[in-house]
């Protein structure tokens, strides 16, 4: 029902809009069903002269149970959401399958930039490709990310992909995801993070294999695949992609 | 005048003077008349920022007529006073502190609050507090932008918020507003559990007075670890300590913990109150007993329980352990159970009534209806599966608006437009007030069911503009943001018949009598509006609050006063 929207371009993408559904039926027969009682009631009980009103206290067993039935049944409702609600969450946030890639997310006021292995598949070297503003990544690919944030608390969210983490400061968060789809997807930033939050804009681009390797190559310098870089704090950002600074 | 401190010895004393009657009273209603006109003073300049957001996500980067133009700054600071003060500044002084000082004493039979002083000074911090929060328009920098949850290390440091003077007073314009409540809440406890009237057991009480004692409760409970967290907060802006920040073995963390564990509550601290107003309104206007009026407070309990430990459902993709999110997933969804429970009662005491459509009785209705959408909304959210998706988003601003306008909006002009005989002693138009109420309902519901559609397409929040987002940026939402900002233009622009409504009815309103509505409570037995020291003899109660259609009598109710 997103698709209208917004694309699907996860692993888990459609899990989260099941869960949506399943959730919207439920809930939604419990309001149509409580606003008709009460437009019915109302309409039923409105005053006429020479109706007297019932004195009901509320105690009385046969009316009880309209309560006590509905109020049962509202129970039974709610714990098939949360087996719903807890096997997507399982799945998405705890359960990680195998990487076959990882990838640094780092927020910092107000940009998202990514590091991510060159191609000896190690990270922290200095054949690291590092990026401003895009994620470059690969269909059909497991990628694990490392999140961090420089200075303030930011969150980490991919609509396409249903994602969301917060990044926060002196901590690396971990989470997963898999594209399914090629395309090119927004990255948000969706935790105030002062003046330029609503600048924080990133791009996730996925690809093909092909296309992928092609923007790998394109983007590498095989003098210094393998080597460790001799100050890592101070590593130049040498191999940023095209990608503008947004600021 | 003379010295007199003692409960019961208000009577036949000398009229105050001018300034001592309004400004410096002790009088439970003049206080109770502070509040509410200093929280529809705030309402407007809330409802006025929401126009000038509105203004920018509906149209952007235009000229606002009577703004100018809303920058990136400007626009977040305007969010965040958007909303600590439609909660703090609105929903509190006009749910709890106007109607629980107005109500209390008129509504258990006594002539005051327990602490008469307490209660001024309550008042007049909280007079303070709300001049601090707009003075930080004025300093340098500009009022705070960091979101009314104020997360750390952004609203710690000078440096990221770029407001490190107007983040300071936020802060404490919150904590002394925190204290001003706290006073009430100790007052209107203390009133309620000694100052009954002889013969008013706890089960006569009425519910509107029970709600707001639990919500008392309830915000002296959770205010605690919230204000110990603004103090270490405010030793980080000013005395660089690092209890938020993690360079220095801080942890930004714990700021939400501390934030949520009262931000919680704190909704069903407003909600209790505008339950209350609404039972009230609906056992007058159906001529019913509240169907199991026992039962509505048990589940009130419940409700008060549960929402101590559901707090972090606002942290589920905050970087919390994912474990803790199924048990804050269970708690959250248990909640639901009790608040259903209420509402299927309320909506069993029309059956069997005789319902007429006053202004107040449609204003609780209508709490009820779109309370409801508000409601199971909620289920979305606090499902953690789907709130990694809908966190952060519009469809989170849809839902807590479809529980707060009902909340201090909808519930308040129920509770305005059925208490305001009794205030001010004369009828409010009727045919003005139906206007004003579906000039007020209507729209509402076309600013924020197309903000449910942008959520779920996933517009974040906080953002002035979308323009950098191309996903966010197509036509359809923002017909939908457009749509949004002109149904708000429609009901602000409705307010302004209640408030002609209200300021001509002052003098032209019909007389009302002591009890216009046929109530059987306790405040309708004193003269319209009461005297000071409210009660000319103390009364004496002999039944429960709600004994309409009593089968063999002239009148369909029975006064709580009136013996058998």
């Amino acid at each position: 029902m997103y698709e209208r929207y917004l694309s699907a371009a996860s692993t888990y993408a459609h899990s989260v809009d099941h869960l949506f559904i399943l959730i919207a039926v439920l809930v939604g027969f419990w309001l149509i069903a409580a606003e008709t009682m009460m437009f019915v009631l109302i309409f039923k009980f409105r005053a006429k002269p020479g109706r007297p009103t019932q004195y009901i206290t509320g105690e009385e067993k046969h009316l009880k149970r309209w309560i006590t039935i509905p109020h049962a049944l509202v129970l039974i409702c709610d714990l098939f959401i949360i087996v719903g609600a807890i096997s997507v969450w399982y799945n998405i946030k705890q359960n990680f399958p195998v990487a076959d890639e990882t990838v640094r997310v780092i927020g910092q006021q107000w940009a998202w930039s990514f590091q991510q292995a060159g191609p000896d598949g190690v990270m922290d070297t200095l054949d690291d490709i590092r990026s401003v503003g895009e994620l470059h990544v690969k269909v059909d690919t497991t990628y694990h990310f490392d999140l961090i944030s420089r200075d303030v608390v930011h969150s980490f969210a991919v609509p396409a992909f249903r994602l969301k983490q917060d990044a926060l400061p002196g901590r690396t968060i971990t989470g997963w995801f898999r594209p399914n789809k090629v395309g090119t997807y927004d990255i948000q930033c969706t935790q105030m993070c002062g003046l330029g939050h609503g600048l924080m804009a990133g791009r996730i681009i996925v690809e093909t294999p092909q296309d992928h390797a092609a923007w790998l190559l394109r983007n590498t310098n095989p003098a210094v695949a393998g080597v460790p870089p001799a100050a890592p704090s101070a590593t130049p950002n040498a191999n940023a992609t095209m990608a503008e600074v947004r600021r | 005048m003379s010295t007199h401190a003692t409960v019961g010895t208000h009577m036949g004393h000398d009229e105050p003077g001018m300034f001592k009657k309004y400004f410096w009273s002790t009088d439970h209603k003049v206080i109770a008349m502070q509040y509410l006109f200093t929280g529809m003073a705030m309402a407007l300049i809330g409802g006025f920022f929401a126009y000038v957001f509105r203004m920018q996500l509906g149209f952007p980067n235009h000229n606002v007529p009577g703004y100018g133009l809303v920058t990136p700054g400007r626009y977040n600071a305007l969010v965040t006073m958007h909303g600590s003060i439609m909660i703090f500044w609105v929903a509190m002084p006009v749910l709890i502190a106007a109607f629980g000082n107005f109500l209390i004493p008129l509504m258990v039979g006594c002539d005051d609050m327990a602490f008469p002083r307490i209660n001024r000074l309550s008042y007049q911090i909280f007079l303070f507090s709300a001049i601090l929060l707009l003075s930080s328009f004025l300093v340098k920098g500009g009022a705070f932008g960091g979101a009314w949850t104020a997360y750390p290390p952004l609203s710690a440091n000078g440096a990221y918020n770029l407001t490190p003077l107007g983040s300071v007073l936020w802060l404490v314009a919150v904590a002394l507003e925190f204290v001003a409540f706290l006073l009430g809440g100790i007052n209107f406890t203390v009133t309620v559990m000694n100052s009954r009237a002889p013969g008013m057991k706890m089960y006569d009480i009425p519910l509107v007075i029970w709600m707001i004692v639990l919500a008392s409760v309830i915000f002296m409970a959770s205010a605690g670890p919230l204000i110990a967290g603004a103090v270490m907060l405010l030793f980080d802006q000013t005395m660089s300590t690092g209890f938020y920040d993690p360079t220095r073995g801080g942890d930004p963390l714990l700021w939400q913990h501390l934030f949520w564990f009262f931000g919680h509550p704190e909704v069903y601290v407003v909600l209790l109150p505008a339950m209350g107003i609404v039972a009230e309104v609906i056992a007058v206007f159906a001529r019913k007993k509240i169907f199991g009026y026992k039962t509505v407070l048990y589940t009130t309990w419940a409700v008060g329980f549960l929402s101590f430990v559901v707090w972090a459902h606002h942290q589920f993709v905050a970087g919390i352990d994912p474990r803790m999110a199924n048990i804050f997933s269970i708690t959250t969804l248990m909640i639901s159970v009790p608040i259903t429970e209420m509402i299927f009662l309320y909506i069993a005491t029309l059956y069997g009534g005789s319902i007429t459509l006053d202004t107040p009785m449609l204003w609780a209705l209508g709490f009820i209806a779109e309370f409801l959408i508000g409601g199971v909304t909620g289920i979305f959210l606090g499902s953690s599966g789907t709130d990694i998706y809908l966190h952060d988003t519009y469809f989170v601003i849809a839902h807590f608006h479809y529980t707060f306008v009902p909340i201090a909006i909808i519930a308040v002009f129920a509770g305005i437009t059925f208490w305001y005989p009794k205030m001010f002693g004369t009828m409010l138009n009727e045919t003005l007030g139906k206007i004003h109420f579906w000039g007020t309902v209507i729209p509402f519901n076309f600013i924020f069911i197309p903000l449910f559609i942008t959520g779920t397409a996933g517009d974040q929040r906080r953002v002035y503009s979308y323009a950098q987002f191309a996903e966010q940026s197509r036509p359809a939402l923002q017909h939908l943001r457009t749509t949004s900002t002109i149904a708000l233009l429609v009901m602000l622009s409705f307010q302004f018949v209640f408030l002609i409504n209200f300021f001509w009815s002052l003098r032209n309103g019909k007389k009302a009598g002591p009890n216009p509505w046929r109530s059987a409570t306790l405040e309708w037995t004193v003269p319209s509006p009461p005297p000071h020291g409210n009660f000319a003899e103390l009364p004496t109660v002999y039944r429960g609050p709600y004994e309409y259609g009593l089968p063999g009598r002239v009148e369909d109710f029975a006064p709580q006063n009136v013996p058998d």
